[in-house]
């Protein structure tokens, strides 16, 4: 007789089937302890496709849901729990093979209960009766096919023998081992070891954890995490196990397993092993140190496992690295990816494993930090990081401190051990910083893109179809491609009678939202442009993975080459890489390229066609057709008609028009090649390792000036004023400001909460409005836009539209710089850019 | 905008009578976009003039004709109010409709008389320039005098606008002349014309009847007024307008549209050619599908569809993809198609999908045959890695076919300037060295092997207008981009 089973415990990630005959007492066990949407039932599939729970002609259908939605539940990783019969080992097989596809375990619970007892409670149940010889039938199958469970590959049974067991058993969730996603550290990820122990003290030093004593602590309760392969090749490998040993059991230290500690730990256990890759020389120590060691050693080895999931899921350490669908599963497949990598028994020239570069591939947002391949400087690639530094070879020993992501290196004292082959950054990837395709799949069809700033932002099919076009035919290559500004919208409309936009309007807006200081930003009349700029072509390569010898891109707001002369924009880049090395940017922000936001001048520049098509086109013919009518009507004037009135209109649209043809002018210069070109920057939107947009506009402005002045003229200083909101005379300084500026033929200027970003009770605040000149706005609205009945109807403007769409392109450019920065994949960065641009494929009013 | 209308017949005053508008008085209507304005700055017996003025509402022009919202700045800032367009012809219409209906009560002798009649048109826009102008009104009997408008005498080196002064002069009966002004204003202008409904366009050609069959031009006047009744996408035009001036669509053929012309090759060797190059080209490339086979085929770049059309018929042919960039053209491919009046099990072989070709795709995947027909030379140079790697690497069909211009080539087009290529959209044409050069490195990275040829008329010196290569895939695909393990 066996023990009656009190608790039966269940993966937290994981299938759970249970097999019964009907009137086992499944579905009233499954109500009991699991919640209703875990519970896929096939009584219920059958009624969701059949309209009825009980109409058996519909089972195959019923059971082609029931997969498909195990299928989708597995997949994004819910607990699952199978209310079937399940008698037959046919019926298990494709749940088997859905858990293992999904790599998550798979638990069986036989419910082995009393035919006579199935039978009655299936005759009383409402609605339905299961025939008794079928009851009968389920009830012999399970009996004698229950004993093959764990053949069946069900990684834990348990069998309710009883209606008392039944009753009184309890469930308890258990996390899987590889789940430490409660665990935020702060942590030091230690890479691969190799026996190098001298190596391991001093880095242990320089991480500031006291080495002195045993076990070995920091100070602060930072925690190391081994990622694997302490062991082999090194001199001090007993050292080393001591010492990590030591420090996991005293909760100072994690360790996960490499493939070397799996192939110790199989030798030390006598299995067949062939003695390679230094593995005698960490049996040779351990020999020394007793069989008492040894055996410590041989527990330590089976309790590591073979992933971490750490710190809310944002940080696998994996001693191979993993795919992303493989983070927090648990299988066969999963420990040997997490251990050797993706093999497919091909062998390099060197007689090495070849491996499938899948950090090429990796888009996921929890970082991979991993070891397993030597390389000679640890480089973040698609937010995965290979820590191996080849300390037994005679390079380094590495560590990368968690949160805060800084690499902190001990040379080794010598080479320990020749390497089959140099090491030559051959780590998880293919070699370049990042794949250089994006997949289709990434931008087509309905996205939905999630933003640190806003929330899930959603893009609509037709617009992504849009964009695409543009995108696909225009735009430079993706991986330049890291920001497209977004659109702005202008302040509410002006009540004065004599103007459309007021500087009143966009400081009643900002004292709303609860701003208490904004800086006016002079507008220039250009075209918006983005400046990536690599301070030479090595690093373009590095880090862009641009190998092409071009050392930046400046891009119009749609990602297009912002000139298609040859040679322009790399003279314009040189310019501001010169006026960058002499304000010493690079230094001070510790990078070697820089992401800048900047408006191009003049306008003519880029829209010398759109110009000529349109502005001046349309100031010529007004000029010429109002002048001529005015002449006829004084000519018919003369002879007497009544004509004051329409002539007098007339000669009032003539000054319209010649005040539309002054305005445009001010904008206009001939240039020549870059000869003429000004770049007026007003952001350093990002750099290595920082995402400035942030900042708060002051110090923006500060690096700018300084670049402005070290330029020698190329760089134009956009001038601006700090506004305190609830201090009068700050806010007529700068409303007379905006008056001079514009009535001299400015733009306007562009409101922007003093701290960039800023947050109100009804959520983003918007990151600048733009206020725009009297005088402009006829180039937007036409030459006769201030006749009073033509102001009159345009004042019915509706802003909403604009400004969401400016909060969303916001929040998604920022993103695009959060992963950039966050060294994620293209595809990652890619997909907020395109977002954008489909956003600005909505219909909104161009006038805004 | 305005025209004036000057007779110098006397007695030039009959002019109001024709006109039904007294000489004395400004005449005001409503035309809906703003008011219309008759008044005469001189009325003599030996010169009298009358001069249309339309007082254009700017605000409701942006609306729209029919309420549409505007897409597009341009819809704001206009030359429309100031230009005689297709909107002068419609106050014309409405301002002279009896005139133009040749009825004058008061002097019905006068609706046949010929007069010596003036027409000032101050601001005409013409597209395509004085010739065009003349190449309209001499055939009908005027004597034209034009003289062009500058953009912007401050900057002198834009040049020219599209707008003309135009004085037209001839003997007519001012009805013809109504008439003649009625129909060729639009025609001149050549742009959307948001006033003028389908409906209108008939009745303008009906207008122009009895001496619009005649016109040498009469082909080029009709198919300007039909050249607006098609598709645009407004969401593109949002986007067109972010800067660039680049027409998105297929329009920029300038090969294509010269040989639709009858100009190409007007001094080449094969002017006598019977079929056009596009076809010669669609031939070659089926020749090779049924060469390699057939199976299942993607036409990358399929544009509106012409190869496709062809290739659904080719019986070795199993399936067929068309893939573009632009949702346009593939809703214009589906109609030349008639996928709609396909039976099922034919519609299964055909499948229209949106796609570029610097992403990689899985849906590429799986083809024995990709068709890359004039498209690498749409792709800028620096993104053409990415379409090789798209399509030979991640794709990775059994066959790859390719043809691009031959640029050497170009000397046999007379209309094209030095260094001009055959399309405004092209991103470069390839000498027949270029090409082979691209073809080789491409079959080396990828392993396939590759044959190359040409399609059209072969100059001895310069090569064939087109260039072919037709890519297999080595029996033994090598594994890409593989890092090895310690």
């Amino acid at each position: 007789m066996r023990e009656q089973l009190t608790d039966l415990e269940v993966p937290d990630l994981g299938l759970v089937v249970l097999c019964g005959a009907s009137g086992s007492g499944k579905s009233t066990f499954a109500r009991r302890h699991f919640a209703d949407t875990e519970i896929v039932s096939s009584d219920r599939c059958r009624a969701l496709v059949g309209d009825d729970e009980a109409d058996q002609s519909v089972t195959p259908e019923a059971f082609d849901l029931l997969h498909a939605i195990v299928d989708k539940r597995l997949e994004i990783g819910r607990l699952t729990v199978i209310d079937a019969t399940n008698t037959k080992p046919a019926d298990r097989a494709p749940l088997i093979e859905l858990a293992r596809k999904w790599d998550v375990l798979a638990t069986a619970v036989v419910f082995d209960l009393p035919l006579d007892l199935c039978v009655e409670r299936s005759r009383q149940r409402q609605g339905r009766i299961t025939p008794e010889h079928a009851v009968k039938r389920q009830h012999q199958t399970l009996r004698r096919t229950a004993k093959r469970l764990r053949k069946e590959r069900f990684g834990k049974v348990y069998t309710l023998g009883s209606a008392a067991e039944l009753d009184t058993v309890t469930v308890t969730r258990s996390r899987l081992w590889c789940d430490r996603r409660h665990d935020s550290g702060p942590f030091d990820i230690i890479g691969d070891v190799h026996g190098c122990h001298a190596e391991l003290l001093a880095l242990l030093g320089r991480l500031g954890y006291e080495t002195g004593v045993s076990p070995v602590a920091h100070p602060d309760g930072r925690r190391a995490v081994f990622v694997g392969d302490l062991v082999d090749r090194g001199p001090g490998v007993a050292d080393v196990l001591d010492l990590v040993m030591s420090m996991v059991e005293a909760g100072s230290a994690l360790c996960i397993q490499g493939n070397h500690e799996n192939k110790l730990r199989r030798a030390l256990g006598r299995r067949n092993v062939q003695v390679t890759h230094g593995l005698a020389e960490s049996l040779e120590q351990l020999e020394a140190r007793g069989p008492e060691f040894n055996a410590r050693v041989a527990d330590f080895l089976d309790g590591l496992i073979s992933h971490y999931v750490l710190d809310g899921g944002d940080l696998v350490v994996a001693h191979a690295g993993l795919p992303e669908r493989y983070h927090g599963r648990s299988s066969g497949r999963v420990r040997s990816l997490a251990l050797y990598g993706d093999t497919d028994g091909e062998s390099d020239a060197y007689g090495l494993p070849v491996r499938y570069p899948w950090a090429d591939d990796y888009r996921g947002t929890a970082a991979v930090v991993y070891g397993h391949t030597p390389v000679m400087t640890p480089r973040w690639v698609n937010n995965t990081l290979c820590l191996d530094t080849g300390a037994v070879f005679g390079g380094e020993l590495s560590a990368l401190r968690w949160p805060e992501k800084e690499l902190v290196s001990v040379p080794a004292a010598q080479v320990y051990y020749e390497p089959t082959k140099p090491l030559d950054g051959a780590d998880g990837t293919s070699g370049t910083p990042s794949a250089s395709l994006v997949d289709i799949g990434d931008v087509l069809g309905k996205r939905s893109v999630e933003t640190e700033l806003q929330g899930r932002i959603t893009i609509e099919a037709d617009r992504s179809a849009a964009a695409l076009e543009v995108m696909s035919r225009f735009a430079v290559d993706p991986r330049w491609l890291v920001y497209l500004p977004p659109t702005m919208a202008p302040v509410a409309t002006s009540r004065r009678p004599d103007c459309l936009e007021h500087p009143d309007e966009a400081f009643a807006y900002f004292r709303k939202a609860g701003i208490d200081e904004v800086v006016c930003q002079e507008k220039h009349m250009g075209s918006r442009a983005v400046l990536v700029v690599a301070r030479d072509a090595t690093v373009a390569a590095e880090r862009f993975g641009i190998s092409n010898d071009d050392a930046g891109v400046i891009v119009t707001r749609t990602g297009r080459p912002f000139f298609s002369a040859p040679g322009v924009s790399g003279t314009l880049l040189d310019r501001f890489r010169a006026a960058a090395d002499a304000a010493g940017v690079w230094e001070s922000l510790g990078t070697d390229w820089l992401v800048v936001d900047a408006e191009m001048l003049p306008w003519t520049a880029i829209s010398a066609e759109l110009l000529r098509r349109q502005y001046a086109a349309t100031g010529a013919a007004g000029t010429v057709a109002l002048d001529t009518a005015r002449q006829l009507m004084a000519d018919a004037a003369g002879r007497g008609a009544d004509i004051t009135a329409l002539a007098s209109r007339t000669a009032d649209r003539a000054a319209h028009v010649a005040s539309f043809v002054h305005a445009y002018r001010q904008y206009c210069w001939d240039t020549d090649g870059a000869h003429g070109i000004e770049i007026a920057p007003f952001q350093i939107l990002a750099a290595q390792g920082q995402v400035l947009a942030r900042r708060p506009h002051c110090w923006h402005l500060e690096q700018i000036d300084a670049l402005v002045a070290a330029s020698g003229g190329v760089l134009r200083r956009t001038d601006r004023r700090f506004v305190h909101l609830d201090d009068a005379d700050s806010v007529a300084d700068a409303t007379d400001w905006w008056q001079a500026m514009t009535d001299a033929g400015g733009e306007g200027m562009v409101a922007k909460p003093a701290q960039t970003i800023a947050r109100s009770g009804r959520g983003l605040v918007l990151p600048g409005v733009k206020c725009r000149g009297r005088e402009y706005l006829r180039i937007i609205y036409g030459p006769e836009y201030l006749e009073p009945a033509n102001l009159e109807r345009l004042r019915k403007r509706s802003l909403g539209r604009k400004s969401s769409l400016a909060r969303r392109e916001f929040a998604l450019g920022i993103e695009a710089l959060d992963r950039f920065v966050a060294n994620e994949h293209v595809s990652r960065v890619h997909e907020c850019v395109f977002g954008v641009l489909a956003l600005e494929s909505e219909p909104v009013d161009p006038r805004l | 905008m305005l025209v004036s209308l000057t007779s110098t017949t006397p007695d030039a005053t009959d002019l109001g009578y024709l006109l039904h508008k007294h000489p004395d008085r400004v005449r005001t209507v409503d035309v809906g976009f703003g008011s219309a304005h008759v008044f005469y700055p001189e009325a003599s017996p030996e010169r009298c003039t009358a001069t249309l003025f339309v007082e254009v509402d700017p605000i409701a022009l942006a609306r729209g004709a029919k309420g549409r919202a505007a897409v597009s700045l341009e819809h704001y800032v206009n030359d429309r109010p100031y230009v005689a367009s297709s909107m002068l012809a419609v106050a014309l219409g409405r301002l002279f409709r009896t005139a133009l209906g040749g009825s004058c009560d008061a002097r019905p002798h006068l609706v046949t008389q010929l007069l010596d009649l003036e027409v000032n048109l101050p601001v005409l826009p013409v597209r395509g320039g004085e010739r065009i102008v003349r190449r309209l009104f001499e055939p009908l009997g005027y004597e034209v005098e034009t003289a062009p408008i500058a953009l912007d005498a401050t900057f002198p080196s834009w040049g020219d606008s599209r707008y003309h002064s135009v004085r037209l002069s001839g003997r007519h009966t001012v009805r013809r002349v109504l008439e003649h002004l009625f129909v060729m204003l639009p025609v001149l202008d050549d742009r959307k014309h948001y006033w003028i409904g389908d409906d209108e366009v008939d009745k303008l050609l009906r207008r122009g009847g009895d001496w619009l069959g005649a016109h040498p031009e009469a082909t080029m006047i009709s198919r300007r007024y039909l050249r607006f009744g098609g598709y645009t996408d407004e969401a593109l035009a949002r986007l067109a307008d972010a800067g660039a001036d680049d027409d998105i669509g297929v329009d920029g053929d300038v090969v294509e549209a010269a040989e639709a012309a009858g100009q190409a090759n007007a001094s080449g060797p094969d002017v006598d050619r019977p079929i056009r190059l596009s076809e010669q080209r669609h031939l070659a490339v089926l020749e090779v599908v049924r060469a390699l086979g057939g199976g299942r085929v993607v036409d990358l770049g399929c544009g509106e569809g012409r190869l496709l059309a062809q290739l659904i018929d080719e019986p070795s042919i199993s399936a067929v993809l068309g893939i573009d960039a632009s949702v346009a053209s593939l809703e214009r491919a589906e109609r030349r198609l008639r996928l709609d009046e396909l039976s099922e099990r034919r519609r299964e072989q055909i499948s229209l999908l949106q796609g570029a070709l610097t992403y990689t795709d899985d849906r590429l995947r799986g083809f024995d045959i990709a068709l890359l027909v004039e498209v690498v030379e749409h792709v800028d140079p620096d993104r053409l890695d990415a379409l090789t790697e798209a399509v030979f690497s991640h794709a990775s069909p059994t066959a790859v076919v390719v043809t691009t211009p031959n640029r050497e080539h170009n000397v046999n087009y007379p209309h094209l300037r030095v260094g001009e290529m055959r399309h405004r959209d092209h991103r470069f044409e390839w000498t027949r060295e270029e090409f082979a050069a691209w073809v080789r490195e491409v079959s080396e990275s990828f392993g396939y092997s590759a044959d190359t040829s040409g399609i059209g008329y072969e100059d001895p010196d310069h090569g064939p207008p087109t260039q072919m290569a037709v890519f297999r895939r080595s029996a033994s695909a090598h594994n890409e981009g593989r890092g090895a393990d310690a």
